[in-house]
């Protein structure tokens, strides 16, 4: 109990002096999930439209397939890049293996199937008569398109906010196609498992403080945006 | 030509025909309603109309041009046309930018869409609202938005979906003086979907009667209050009494009609054994207290079964061998005493039955 008392103390006074470590590796996370979400969102949210836009045979297995993913184990998913990325794999000759790169690319696999799922129950959410009247007012197809994204704006946002909370407090593709390289590839996630099993807690109990308080932020943040 | 016309339009949801072969011609500048009870396919005609959905079968044509025609060109012929919806919806956006939207998609940009907007504000009485959230206003002013985001495109055709449903009186009435004001200040021809007859009568040139799918009668609202074609449209125009009979003799067209061993005249065509229906409304029905001495031709002594008070009227109804239903002031039912198992006599001229074949 004193040893907690003791890291939460240290923690505290870590995070208040803005540690550099604590601080670089807290920003690289940030940075690392906040790309990968955003870039994940770019794809997603077209690739969402073209799909509840269009009528297509198989349309229901697919998005029944995409919302099977949502709960993908992470490890999975690094096995995945991991053998993707690595030197003998089809895509190692881009080196981009423990590279922060193939960091981002891991997370938007891994958040595709949520902001997907997410987005399309999004967009199938908005009112009937909103269509119906955007249609008698004259708006072509793409400018119903554009009402109907408009409208579920916050819906979307909200899965945006899921899929960036699902990135940063991942740690399975992280650790297994990031490597937790020091000062390059480290991330909140990596640093607390690496720290605790060394014994650290001072610095796993400060970045995990860090990983709550942006875990709340969302929360805060998802809460204002859905009673919108 | 016909600025609308359907021909043999027909819609289907899975089983069930919502429309059965409509035939309509709709000219330019014409308020035209279509009036019938609810689930009478009202709403899915003026989808069709306004090319939101597609018929089963049958043809639309606007302005000549069938409108079975690529995406494009049924998007030309929905631009010349606005719809507010039975319930209408509006945008999670100010007031000013909902009324804006339909213009935006028409490309009109910078002062003259603001002029256009600010304008149509001010007709509809919203100019004060410019900047609220659609969604937090009132049904009436919700209402006022939808009908005014649809006049600012200034459409050629103009669909309106029951209006005043779901109003309260004040709002409703509100919102018939602006529909009044746009049919005035526009050339706009205005199709209306409406339950409420009345509203009907005030505000449209023409009328159709629609029930189950069909249109049952079409044509002006005296025709279609005083010479309603069949039983099932005179019930729904308000005649109350409605008495099966059988045409006994015919002489220039004046017949007598044979009803439970009473006669009644009327003015009709049928031949001799025609099993018809004599319609008679209610405020063509005097009643006196003893026979009176005039030119009308029937005149039937009856007793009082039940009397109601409607605001300055008295619904007072009479058995005189078949049930009559007479509207009198109150004040008149005072002066004469009426009360129920009073003997009364119910008079009313042949000119004030109009005879329709029994179904």
């Amino acid at each position: 109990m004193i040893e907690l008392w003791h890291g939460l103390v240290k923690a505290l006074e870590l995070i208040v002096t803005l540690d550099p470590e604590v601080m670089e590796i807290a920003g690289r996370s940030l940075s690392i999930s906040v790309t990968s979400a955003l870039l994940a969102s770019l794809i997603c949210v077209p690739l969402a439209s073209l799909i509840h836009f269009h009528q297509f045979r198989g349309k229901r297995a697919l998005i029944n397939l995409v919302q099977t993913f949502f709960s993908v184990p992470t490890v999975a998913i690094g096995l995945f890049v991991f053998v993707l990325f690595s030197r003998a794999g089809p895509l190692g000759g881009l080196g981009l293996m423990f590279t922060p790169t193939v960091m981002v690319l891991g997370q938007m696999l891994l958040i595709t199937p949520i902001l997907l799922g997410l987005t399309i129950s999004a967009l199938s959410g908005v009112d009937r008569g909103i269509i119906d009247t955007a249609r008698s007012l004259g708006a072509s197809g793409l400018q119903t398109s554009i009402v109907i994204l408009r409208e579920a704006r916050f819906a979307v946002m909200a899965a945006i906010i899921m899929g960036f909370g699902r990135a940063i407090s991942e740690v399975g593709i992280a650790i297994m196609v990031g490597g937790n390289i020091r000062g390059f590839t480290r991330v909140i996630t990596t640093a607390i498992s690496l720290e605790t099993s060394k014994g650290d807690l001072e610095l796993s109990i400060a970045l995990g403080t860090i990983l709550i308080a942006i875990a709340l932020i969302i929360n805060i943040i998802l809460n204002r945006v859905q009673q919108r | 030509m016909a600025l609308i016309e359907t021909v043999n339009l027909c819609q289907r949801y899975g089983e069930r025909d919502i429309l059965k072969n409509v035939n309509l011609r709709i000219d330019r500048g014409e308020v035209f309603a279509l009036i019938g009870p609810t689930g009478a396919g009202k709403t899915t005609l003026l989808r069709l109309i306004d090319l939101i959905d597609e018929p089963a079968s049958g043809k639309i044509f606007f302005d000549g041009v069938d409108a079975a025609a690529p995406a494009a060109v049924r998007l030309g012929m929905r631009r010349r046309m606005a719809f507010v919806l039975q319930k209408p919806v509006v945008f999670n956006l100010s007031v000013y930018d909902n009324i804006a939207c339909a213009l935006r998609w028409r490309g009109v940009r910078g002062s003259k869409l603001k002029e256009k907007v600010n304008h149509i504000t001010d007709v509809v009485g919203l100019s004060d609202y410019g900047n609220r959230n659609a969604r937090q206003l009132s049904g009436g002013e919700v209402q006022r938005v939808a009908i005014a985001r649809a006049i600012a495109i200034e459409p050629e055709v103009l669909l309106l979906d029951e209006p005043m449903a779901n109003l309260d009186p004040l709002s409703a009435a509100r919102i018939e003086e602006l529909i009044s004001s746009i049919i005035r200040r526009y050339a706009t021809t205005i199709i209306m979907a409406t339950h409420d007859l009345s509203q009907g009568q005030r505000l449209a040139d023409r009328m159709a009667v629609m029930m189950g799918g069909e249109l049952l009668q079409t044509g002006s609202s005296k025709d279609v209050f005083t010479s309603p074609r069949n039983r099932e449209v005179a019930e729904f125009v308000g005649v109350e009494n409605i008495i099966d009979g059988v045409i006994a003799s015919s002489e220039d067209n004046m017949v007598t009609l044979e009803s439970r061993g009473r006669s009644i005249e009327a003015i009709s065509d049928y031949p001799v054994g025609a099993e018809v229906c004599a319609c008679i409304r209610p405020e063509d029905i005097t009643l006196a207290l003893s026979r009176i001495s005039s030119s009308a031709r029937n005149s039937f002594e009856g007793e009082i079964t039940w009397l109601v008070n409607m605001g300055p009227l008295t619904r007072v109804e009479v058995q005189c061998g078949f049930p009559l239903v007479a509207m009198v002031t109150k004040r008149s039912a005072e002066e004469m005493g009426l009360t129920k198992g009073k003997k009364i006599y119910a008079t009313f001229k042949a000119t004030g039955v109009h005879v329709i074949k029994r179904n």
